[in-house]
């Protein structure tokens, strides 16, 4: 025990339980025990009489295989990885862009374009997910009017409504929203490389395309990987904006339909089916297992090889 | 090869990125301005001339006065504004104690416990709903603002302890001997300490409060009674509500936007500075 070692035995720490209670507590009762009983509950079922009984994997084993779930499930899981796929491939890269134009020497008005790109971030999914269903009507025709004033009014679609292009166009405008967040770390990562690396590298006479891709680019690579963990985290955990600009159900017929809303609606319930809480537990602890899953692959298969960058 | 002096080389090095930055910023922005502008015109202009800022002849406050009449929006911003900053004041207290006593003292299970605490960073608690709506009926805390402001407070916290910890850490230690042989107490050097990291509690508040001001998912799910009702669960439904009437939707839109635009423009320089001070230290 450390606080007996010493040559006066000091008086009992009191005041480190005194800090440390309050919040220990708090995230203990909210967060961590929440978490726990999550996945306690997805081995139980209610019985004939209603009663909670012990079932073991039966939960996952119905969500995996038997068509009443399994249908939803997979075609939930699909989408969700589109979703991401949508975000690590046109959002992070953009995001990418627009740092390192950010971070240049004698870019006119930095600071501005700084504020006002990273101002979508801070707004409420649900007002994001209302303004642009309001865009995207053919009722008011802002994007009709758009593409017709440089003549290609005959491709304007309904895409949130149409079951082939509503995921995509969903994804481009959580995208809309988020790219602040990639282009911010990019840029803060930006602004950590030792100025003297990329001046001597300018006075050899290398362009400013030369100088991202064999100085900047690679060593930021340890931040591309926490976006990519940071997005993929985030994307899983999505529900907002499907919620807002295509209800409960996810429609068209379902084509939106991802993690996030499928669990809302099993263990929630909406119209007439009513919430089922323990497989919506079994939904959630899949989330669990797909979240963990990518952070652990983060941890050991990407940072772990990202050390030997640092300086 | 290129020469440095040529025009292209100018071209290509300091307008091409200029016009990038400047497109991409009104693809960011137009879609606030034009929600904004249309909410002070009339039906007929919001149709016929959505690109035209209000006019004499065509500015209108009818959707404010919908939105005023038919929901009870300011109540949605008071419970908001409750809910975020109990929850704040909540996570700052709490969770500035724990990364103290995290970075100050040594005691087992110190680095244990710091591990514990950080796990909620990277796990969303939306994970455990099914079991905090069960732990929060038991309570009988359904359809209150403290069932929200507990649940915040547990998700802020793992990001406010990390984050304070390492700024805590950079406190030089003869500051804290010094007043331990003057006889402080350890609370009073807590109480000594806080102002030393206000840039970080300034940083970490911006971080923590926004996400709980813009959530739907918890007054969704745990208070959705109208006396509850947050600014952004609110206008979701006031918004299925009136979806024909635009002067409405446009308004409410603005409504719910404002405050947080306005937060963010006199913070935006702390934020930022927050987001880059790791390279910058």
């Amino acid at each position: 025990m450390q606080q007996l070692s010493g040559k006066r035995r000091k008086p009992f720490p009191t005041h480190i339980f005194v800090f440390l209670i309050p919040a220990t507590f708090i995230y203990t009762l909210f967060m961590i025990y929440p978490l726990l009983d999550s996945l306690r509950l997805s081995l139980f079922a209610p019985n004939a009489d209603g009663v909670e009984t012990f079932v073991g994997l039966q939960n996952y084993a119905a969500l995996l295989t038997d068509e009443l779930w399994s249908v939803r499930f997979w075609g939930a899981l699909g989408n969700n990885f589109i979703f991401f796929l949508i975000h690590m491939f046109v959002q992070n890269p953009l995001g990418l862009l627009l740092a390192a134009l950010l971070s240049r020497r004698r870019v006119f008005g930095q600071n501005t374009y700084r504020t006002l790109l990273f101002m979508p971030t801070m707004l409420s999914v649900v007002i994001i997910g209302f303004i642009w269903q309001l865009i995207l009507s053919p009722l008011w025709g802002i994007a009709a009017g758009m593409m017709s004033s440089v003549g290609l009014e005959q491709f304007f679609r309904p895409w949130l409504g149409l079951e082939s292009s509503a995921l995509i166009a969903l994804s481009l405008i959580s995208v809309w929203q988020f790219i602040g967040i990639p282009m911010m770390l990019f840029y803060a990562a930006m602004l950590g490389i030792p100025d003297e690396l990329i001046e001597a590298a300018y006075v050899d006479g290398a362009s400013s395309w030369t100088v991202f891709w064999k100085i900047k680019f690679p060593l930021i690579l340890p931040t591309v990987g926490i976006v990519a963990i940071l997005t993929y985290v985030g994307n899983f955990n999505a529900f907002d904006l499907i919620y807002t600009t295509q209800g409960a159900l996810a429609g068209p017929n379902f084509s939106t339909d991802i993690m996030g809303t499928f669990f809302y609606r099993v263990f929630f319930g909406f119209q007439l089916q009513l919430g089922n809480q323990t497989m919506g537990a079994t939904i959630a602890a899949m989330m669990f297992l797909i979240i963990l899953a990518g952070v652990l692959l983060y941890l050991f298969g990407w940072q772990r090889r990202m050390t030997t960058y640092e300086v | 090869m290129q020469k440095k002096s040529g025009f292209w080389f100018k071209f290509n090095e300091l307008a091409v990125p200029q016009i990038i930055l400047f497109g991409y910023t009104i693809v960011a922005l137009f879609p606030i301005l034009l929600t904004i502008m249309n909410s002070f015109k009339t039906r007929k202009a919001i149709f016929s001339a959505p690109w035209m800022p209000p006019t004499l002849d065509t500015f209108s406050m009818g959707g404010y006065y919908t939105v005023f009449e038919r929901s009870s929006f300011q109540y949605y911003f008071l419970n908001s504004l409750i809910v975020t900053l109990v929850s704040l004041f909540l996570i700052m207290l709490t969770g500035s104690m724990a990364a103290y006593a995290l970075s100050e003292y040594k005691f087992p299970g110190n680095t244990l416990l710091g591990l514990y605490l950080a796990l909620g960073i990277m796990i969303p608690i939306r994970i455990g709903t099914v079991s905090i709506l069960r732990l929060v009926v038991d309570l009988g805390l359904i359809d209150t603002l403290t069932a929200l402001i507990l649940v915040y407070t547990a998700q802020g916290l793992p990001l406010a302890i990390f984050v304070l910890q390492q700024f805590m850490r950079q406190v030089p230690r003869e500051l804290k001997e010094a007043a331990r042989i003057d006889g402080a107490s350890e609370y009073r050097i807590f109480g000594m300490i806080l102002p030393l990291v206000r840039p970080a509690i300034a940083t970490v508040a911006v971080f923590v409060m926004i996400p709980v001001w813009n959530d739907l998912w918890f007054p969704l799910i745990l208070a959705p009674g109208e006396r509850t009702k947050t600014v952004t669960y609110g206008a979701q439904q006031f918004l299925g509500q009136f979806v024909s009437d635009w002067n409405a939707v446009l308004s409410s839109l603005t409504l719910a936007m404002v405050p947080i635009l306005i937060l963010y423009i006199l913070f935006s320089r702390q934020l930022i500075r927050g987001i880059t001070a790791g390279a910058v230290k």
